[in-house]
């Protein structure tokens, strides 16, 4: 099973939910990973959706592509990163027009970064479906040296960029799509609590 | 103090448009500035009725950056209980009166990157400013402005000549409808949507594009209730320790402030949520009228919104 | 009265110092031997004579050596201001509001002239005499926002309001409390004030929003908060936390009087009207314990506050590792009597330490 339950957490932190198929004149699908099985789920509660839908998936080593094609949706691609997808996105969000419905679905970096796009074309943030799939890595922003490193999996961890130990916060911001890192030793340098996995 | 900081003005025209609409502008008495605002705003106009004080809010029209003058524009409401027909037959040129300042509950989206204004008859009035706020900062937006007769169409000459391009307008009895499906398909992603109208055109805007799958914060629509007249009640007022009558033709609001009760308001139409008031006891039955509360809250007999809400039976008490 | 303005540093050597007279008119932020987070506004319609709350935007001996400070830390860091593109306007409004307040409040320091958008802005001070036109942002060196911040004591958040809520979309954040602009931009209401301990739980914000969200043009409201610094350190941003954090380690029994700060703020709030935005001007006020001991009433009120307050709280503004020497440091000017309700020093009237 892919899916995990978040403890309760401050005001910040995302909360997301199921995917559920809404009225709309177009429907934008995003996903990583696991994400893959939400959108499956989704395609069999309601399969007329797949007319309309364009489906942009980052397999990230999983096995679901063939299976997200034989939905048939109107438009496909699946891409190596989500760097690689990102002009696509983009791209289908300008020539998007009000009334479509943005899903998103995998890790929680690749669903913020997508809806940061979302949300800078115009559409509020809560009007766009988030449903959490597989790891549970984060996407960090160092507050010193604002550096983002990827899939964050413990706490504390060392910026992939200046070097600091940052602990990791569950304060986010949504223009960023991260969580926040602060150094967790300025005030006794080197005293630096053993990383733990997050969520352990 | 209740309500926004007052302004003392003068009425320095007044200009009848149709059968229905008249045009009141007024200027402060000390010859100073008046505050700028920001389109949608509005204005609550204190009139002085014999030994009542009657307080109805009227959107600002004017261009929000002039500050030499206000301008609001009055509907007649001959079932209603006399607020608009004092304006109408009792204001002349010259009198002076108190106004608010301006209080803003459908103010734009600024972000916005079209602006979809939809109004039906008077509902044109917020109007007026917000695009005299967009015309100065470019912004772009476009008008469906629906009017029952040409001859009662206020100010479509004005837009249709200055606004050409953006400016679309409706008559009822000609048949001619907006059609709305058609409209909200294929605008740009960022565009909202603003309705200001009778009731039932606010629904119909709300429920057509829910459907059509907009976002419910890029709907803002914008609906004052005028306290409607009912069967005169007693009330209790507990913290004031005192029993006032509500008389047929005033609200429960007007009352208290009638006894010197100070109540918080803004805008005086179930809107704002200002007002919200407990129930510390009752027995009968609420008119509830407002749609600040929900259903929930109006079924609980626990809160009443005295501005527009009314009450038939024996006891109520409340916490003011 | 005129103002002589202190030449002082915010770092390195730190010798920002207050005068008697600035020390008199602290905003000391208690009311009552204890504290507890509660929604305490009122309006901000002037107070006593020479009282931080007389002005609507206080000027005081800090001023230039303040805006010098701001203009390194944006040297360094030019995200500490930033502005979303729909808050524009709510820049304007933030510039007239302060141009005619200042001009009008001190009238010996700033003038404004103004013909239709036409205006001149005269800062002597700071020596600004710049004409431009309102509303063109082609004819000033920064966007609206910026450029009177950079000559405005204080932080500034311009808030958004939509759906019933407040966005935090525009700010000038140089003084702050340990908290980034840079972070929390585009946040609403909850979400900046998330990581704060216990008010939540308490119903706090939601209460707190409803008053903002009501706060009318012409009406103006105010609060006082607070937070503790080791050196008169006005950039206490998270951003810096890795360099000024060490400072907290540098107290002694010996430096404590002079190092330790209480840093208060004096949050006020306004409606914007060309916008409808409201901007939070945040107004860093700091003062050594040694000064603050000067009024008897303070040295007893600031021991008993600080000896009280729950953990969670002293955590959450960063002084638990230093509560016990601030304690030890205190209970030496708290002679046990009661004192006079209010925040004012009362000095002629308390009584002296026993």
């Amino acid at each position: 099973m892919s899916t995990f339950k978040f403890p309760d957490s401050i005001r910040s932190r995302p909360v997301y939910g199921t995917l559920e198929p809404r009225a709309g004149s177009a429907h934008l699908l995003i996903a990583d990973a696991h994400g893959a099985e939400a959108i499956l789920e989704l395609a069999k509660s309601d399969p007329s959706l797949m007319a309309t839908a364009h489906i942009i998936y980052i397999p990230k080593g999983e096995d679901h592509e063939d299976a997200l094609r034989a939905l048939n949706p109107a438009q496909f691609y699946a891409g190596p990163s989500y760097a690689a997808a990102q002009q696509r996105i983009r791209k289908a969000l300008e020539d998007a027009k009000m009334g479509l419905q943005v899903y998103l679905t995998g890790t929680e970096g690749l669903m913020g970064q997508a809806q940061n796009e979302a949300m800078q074309a115009g559409i509020p943030h809560t009007a766009i479906q988030t449903e959490h799939r597989g790891s549970v890595a984060r996407r960090m922003q160092c507050v010193h040296c604002k550096g983002i490193t990827e899939d964050v999996a413990t706490d504390p961890f060392v910026c992939s960029h200046c070097g600091l130990n940052l602990f990791v916060r569950d304060h986010y911001s949504r223009r960023l799509a991260a969580y926040q890192g602060v150094c967790i030793d300025a005030e006794d340098p080197g005293n630096v609590p053993e990383p733990k996995e997050l969520y352990t | 103090m209740s309500g926004a900081t007052k302004i003392a003005v003068t009425v320095t025209d007044i200009v009848p448009l149709n059968d229905l609409v008249t045009r009141f502008e007024f200027k402060p008495t000390d010859g100073g500035r008046l505050p700028t605002f920001s389109g949608g705003a509005h204005t609550v106009v204190e009139m002085r009725d014999g030994d009542l004080t009657r307080m109805n809010p009227y959107s600002l029209m004017s261009d929000p950056a002039d500050q030499s003058a206000y301008t609001i524009s009055v509907r007649r409401d001959d079932e209603g209980r006399g607020g608009s027909l004092f304006m109408h037959n009792n204001v002349s040129v010259g009198d002076e009166m108190t106004i608010s300042y301006p209080v803003n509950l459908f103010s734009l989206d600024l972000r916005a990157r079209k602006h979809l204004f939809i109004a039906g008859g008077i509902g044109i009035t917020p109007f007026l400013a917000q695009l005299k706020q967009l015309e100065r900062s470019n912004g772009l937006w476009e008008l469906h402005y629906a009017c029952r007769t040409s001859a009662l169409g206020s100010y479509v000459d004005e837009l249709t000549e200055n606004h050409p391009n953006n400016t679309h307008v409706y008559y009822d009895d000609q048949k001619q409808m907006i059609d709305l499906q058609n409209l909200l398909d294929g605008q740009p992603l960022g565009t909202h949507i603003y309705v200001c109208g009778p009731k039932g055109m606010i629904e119909w805007v709300r429920r057509t594009a829910a459907a059509a799958g907009w976002p419910a914060e890029a709907i803002h629509y914008e609906e004052f209730l005028a306290p409607q007249p009912g069967k005169p009640f007693e009330v209790k007022l507990a913290i004031s320790n005192k029993t006032i009558q509500v008389g047929e033709q005033e609200s429960l609001l007007e009352a208290m402030e009638r006894e010197g009760v100070d109540a918080p308001y803004l805008c005086r139409g179930g809107a704002c949520g200002q007002c919200e008031t407990s129930v510390i006891d009752y027995s009968g039955n609420f008119i509830h009228r407002d749609h600040w509360l929900e259903d929930a809250e109006h079924a609980s007999g626990q809160k009443i919104m005295p501005c527009v809400s009314r009450f038939e039976g024996k006891t109520l008490v409340l916490d003011r | 009265m005129t103002i002589q303005f202190n030449d002082e540093t915010f770092r390195d050597d730190y010798s920002f110092h207050n005068s008697e007279r600035a020390i008199k008119r602290f905003p000391f932020p208690f009311h009552e031997d204890s504290y507890m987070y509660s929604v305490n506004m009122e309006q901000h319609q002037g107070g006593p004579a020479d009282s931080i709350y007389e002005k609507r935007f206080d000027v005081d001996e800090h001023y230039v050596s303040e805006m010098r400070d701001r203009a390194m830390v944006l040297a360094d860091d030019p995200l500490r201001c930033q502005s979303l593109p729909h808050m524009t306007l709510a820049g304007w409004d933030l510039l007239e509001l302060i141009m005619v307040s200042k001009s009008e409040d001190y009238p010996d320091l700033f003038e404004l002239h103004r013909d239709g958008d036409n205006w001149r802005w005269l800062n002597k001070p700071l020596g600004i005499d710049d004409s431009f036109v309102f509303l063109d942002e082609t004819t000033l060196p920064y966007g609206p926002m910026e450029y009177i911040t950079r000559q405005t004591q204080g932080d500034f958040c311009v808030l958004d309001q939509r759906d019933d809520n407040l966005w935090m979309d525009a700010g000038m954040i140089t003084t702050q409390a340990d908290w980034s602009l840079d972070f929390d931009l585009g946040m609403n209401f909850f979400e900046w004030h998330a990581p704060v301990p216990l008010a939540h739980e308490k119903g706090i914000f939601v209460r707190a929003l409803k008053f903002l969200l009501n706060i009318q043009q012409g009406s103006p409201a105010r609060r006082l908060n607070w937070t503790m610094t080791v050196n008169p350190l006005l950039d206490t941003s998270p951003e810096n936390y890795h360099k000024w954090g060490i400072q907290k380690t540098t107290l002694t029994p010996e430096n404590i009087g002079a190092k330790q700060h209480l840093r208060v703020e004096l949050q006020t709030f306004f409606r914007l009207p060309r916008s409808n935005a409201l901007v939070f001007p945040i107004r860093c006020y700091l003062c050594s314990f040694q000064d603050m001991m000067t009024m008897p009433k303070w040295g007893r009120r600031l021991h008993r506050v600080i000896r009280d307050l729950p953990e969670e709280l002293a955590t959450y503004k960063g002084f638990i590792d230093n509560r016990p020497m601030m304690l030890d440091y205190l209970s030496k000017f708290d002679d046990g009597q009661p004192t006079s309700p209010g925040i004012w020093p009362d000095f002629d009237t308390e009584p002296p330490l026993r």
